[in-house]
């Protein structure tokens, strides 16, 4: 008895990883019988089904066109930060990597340099859509620094100011807003919290928790309406000690410091994102907020927390910028491709996917379903897009002002860094000089002393 | 201590020496070989899966290998800088200092004499109360990590239980997870550990003979005497060991930290594992990552050594 068992403890876990090691889940790897398969990789939350709507209806028609073929959708449930590491961890094993994914524009240049994604412009010049469908400003999304296409642009999107009208009644400001400068939005801002004082004011997404988020509707749509930028691109180097970059963390720490945003604790929350879509704009408990062009995909009657009234209650503004200079309004873009990874066993079945996941059908209904600004001009000029939506025009015309983030490879964790400085900042333990001191040293010590120049 | 078994004889071989203690008769050749067969698969599983780990964090630590970028494709050694770059990092010490705190006061304090203190104050207990306590305080160790973890994010966060209990008696609610970050994570690993040490203190305490206890009781020792001179002192061995154990698990603890507070807010409760994740996985630094949890090896390795030292388990009572 006492034997057997001493053998039992050491070969149960053998046993297990036998069970387990040999079953790898859907590996985009090679098959070795009959038919193929093509897996994709993509992102979805409770609030942002939209992508995954697009993924079932490809593979519905994919799998039509091509019987002997089967997608396998790996929807990966995560946040945006979440979702990028995990989507690393897959790439970095043949085993694991996905052969189509989803992919934010910012990462294209650095996973193309990591070698985790396929050239696709000898499959983009048999592509006839891509030369008459595609707007050519958009492509610039899926070029790797080597000058070759690595993912083909599903649509773009731009930021601005979403207000409450039914809030900003209560609190007797002028509807629509037109707000001028910060002045005017902090301005507002304190108005709202006098008439109503369990409203979350005004909003600004800041902190790590908020990931890219932070950066980008928060920090990026402050620092572009200054004279300053991140990064200087006919120079390349990266821009430190800048006046506009504390001008911006001051715009921060005025709104959490001085109480004219959430509570802290609460914007830090990793579910604060959900929450404010799902919960706080309807309810009519936020005041006003920079957020996203697609925000109001998910109030959509089919979206994921529909919101009839939707229309009549959020206004949209430009965001201005700090004290009105020119052009007066700012804007950030983004937006996000569809990818095929390097060891794809199947490279013409995982391109000929994306093709029909981004065929002007595909692309308008999610381009509307999403709010997206379209990177197709057929689908732009569609009237079932220009219809759709009675924003989509105004986030549409706000690429006339709009900013790209730096396209280098370096971006993604100096945005951390910026998140990191806004997160200081909020909570107050550091000064907005202070953090942004840490920012610039953090900044050098990555990119080197060569590659910075002083604001 | 329980007496050793009579050492079996072999069979149709009488014994040329009279069996004395087991040191002092040398073993047949072979026989040690044929009996450590059973512990190669144990062997090579640790070997596949703990030193091959070490070894690889080690060696990654020494590169500047990245999630994403160049780096990620061709990763180059870079010899010390991750570890000098470790020493000038301002959030480094913070980790290091928020680790230790979280270590002495969830495992080494909390964990530990919680653990020691339910155990015997339940073996004297009715055994309706013994089991009731065991279901309650286990009930937490059983629970998954994440589970666990949810558990308390519930309890602690601005709209949880505690809030509103507290809300009862009337008080303001209060930003637990924001305001103290650290309390809550050092109860939340208390509450979920001390099973962990009670389990083991009950076994302990098993063991201890009674007539030892009784004798002691006859010679007039009151109840603190009887368990510093005498109980404390022989289960010696199973507080090393607890110690031990305790200190390696609440070192690695992750889950319970990120999903009450991820680290934060603003690094606050950031002990070295969240540190080395939103390092490796938050920016991408993979190689500087692995240096930090080549740091964490040593200092488990640390308390190891000290653990066994100072208390010196093995030493027969």
């Amino acid at each position: 008895m006492r034997r057997s068992t001493l053998w039992a403890v050491p070969t149960i876990p053998l046993l297990i990883l036998g069970a387990t090691g040999c079953a790898p889940e859907g590996s985009g790897g090679g098959d070795s019988a009959g038919d193929e398969s093509i897996t994709v990789a993509y992102q979805t939350t409770a609030t942002y089904t939209q992508v995954d709507s697009l993924m079932k209806q490809a593979k519905e028609d994919f799998e039509a066109a091509n019987p002997d073929v089967t997608v396998e959708l790996e929807p990966i449930q995560a946040e945006e930060n979440d979702y990028a590491t995990k989507l690393a961890l897959m790439q970095r094993s043949p085993d694991t990597a996905p052969d189509v994914f989803y992919e934010d524009s910012f990462r294209v240049r650095p996973d193309a340099e990591a070698g985790y994604l396929l050239a696709l412009d000898e499959y983009l010049a048999e592509w006839e859509d891509w030369d008459t469908g595609f707007i050519d400003s958009a492509k610039q999304a899926g070029l790797g620094s080597d000058g070759q296409t690595y993912a083909v642009p599903m649509g773009t999107d731009t930021r601005a100011l979403w207000y409450n009208k039914v809030v900003f009644e209560q609190a007797g400001l002028p509807v629509p807003w037109e707000p001028k400068d910060w002045q005017d939005i902090l301005d507002a801002a304190a108005k709202v919290k006098a008439a109503i004082p369990d409203a979350i004011p005004f909003n600004i997404y800041s902190g790590t928790g908020m990931g890219e988020a932070a950066s980008m509707q928060g920090f990026e749509m402050l620092l572009y309406g200054t004279e300053d930028t991140l990064y200087d691109t006919d120079q390349g180097k990266w821009i430190v000690g800048s006046q506009g970059f504390k001008d911006s963390l001051q715009f921060v720490s005025d709104v959490y410091v001085g109480g004219l945003g959430p509570d802290v604790a609460t914007a830090l929350d990793s579910n604060y994102y959900q929450q404010l879509n799902g919960e706080g704009y309807p309810t009519n408990k936020v005041g006003a907020s920079i957020d996203g062009s697609w925000i109001a995909g998910s109030w959509l009657e089919d979206g994921p927390a529909p919101w009839p009234e939707w229309s009549d209650v959020m206004g949209v503004a430009p965001m201005p910028t700090q004290d009105g200079q020119e052009p007066g309004a700012t804007s950030m873009s983004g937006g996000w491709t569809l990818a095929v990874g390097s060891g794809s066993a199947n490279p013409d079945a995982a391109f000929d996917f994306i093709s029909t996941a981004l065929n002007k059908d595909n692309s308008l209904s999610y381009n509307v379903n999403a709010s997206q600004v379209p990177v197709r001009s057929d689908v732009a000029e569609d009237p079932a897009f220009t219809e759709s939506s009675p924003v989509s025009g105004f986030f549409s015309d706000l690429v006339e002002v709009t900013h790209y983030r730096p396209t280098t490879s370096d971006y993604a964790e100096i945005s951390g860094n910026i998140q990191q400085a806004m997160e200081a900042v909020m909570t107050g333990e550091q000064s907005v000089d202070e953090a942004a001191a840490a920012y610039d040293e953090a900044v050098t010590s990555l990119v080197g002393e060569d590659n910075v120049s002083r604001g | 201590m329980t007496t050793t078994p009579a050492r079996p004889l072999r069979e149709g071989r009488p014994p040329t020496v009279r069996p004395g203690p087991a040191s002092g008769r040398p073993a047949p050749p072979g026989r040690s070989v044929r009996r450590a067969i059973p512990l190669v698969p144990a062997v090579v599983l640790l070997l596949l899966f703990m030193l091959g780990p070490v070894l690889w964090s080690v060696w990654g630590s020494f590169t500047n290998a990245a999630l994403s970028g160049r780096a990620a494709s061709e990763p180059r050694f870079v010899g010390l800088d991750n570890y000098v770059a470790l020493l000038g990092d301002p959030d480094f010490p913070n980790a290091v200092w928020l680790t230790v705190v979280f270590l002495l006061v969830s495992a080494v304090i909390g964990q530990n004499f919680l653990g020691l203190g339910l155990a015997l104050l339940t073996a004297t207990a009715p055994k309706i109360v013994r089991s009731v306590v065991a279901t309650t305080v286990v009930t937490a160790w059983v629970l998954p990590e994440i589970v666990a973890a949810f558990a308390c994010y519930a309890f602690f966060s601005s709209d949880g239980t505690l809030n509103a209990l507290t809300g009862f008696v009337g008080l303001e609610p209060v930003e637990w997870l924001f305001a103290y970050p650290l309390a809550a994570v050092i109860l939340a690993n208390i509450w979920r550990g001390t099973a962990f040490s009670m389990m083991i203190y009950e076994a302990a305490l098993n063991d201890v003979a009674p007539e030892i206890t009784e004798a002691a009781v006859i010679d007039g020792a009151g109840g603190w005497k009887r368990l510093i001179f005498v109980t404390i002192p022989m289960i010696r061995n199973s507080i090393s060991t607890n110690l031990m154990l305790i200190t390696l698990q609440t070192l690695s603890v992750f889950t319970l930290i990120f999903v009450m507070t991820s680290g934060g807010p603003n690094q606050r409760s950031s002990t070295l594992p969240l540190f080395a994740y939103a390092e490796a996985f938050g920016l991408g630094k993979i190689g500087y990552g692995t240096a930090i949890a080549t740091v964490m090896l040593l200092i488990g390795a640390v308390f190891s050594f000290l653990y066994i030292r100072v208390l010196k388990p093995g030493d027969a009572t």
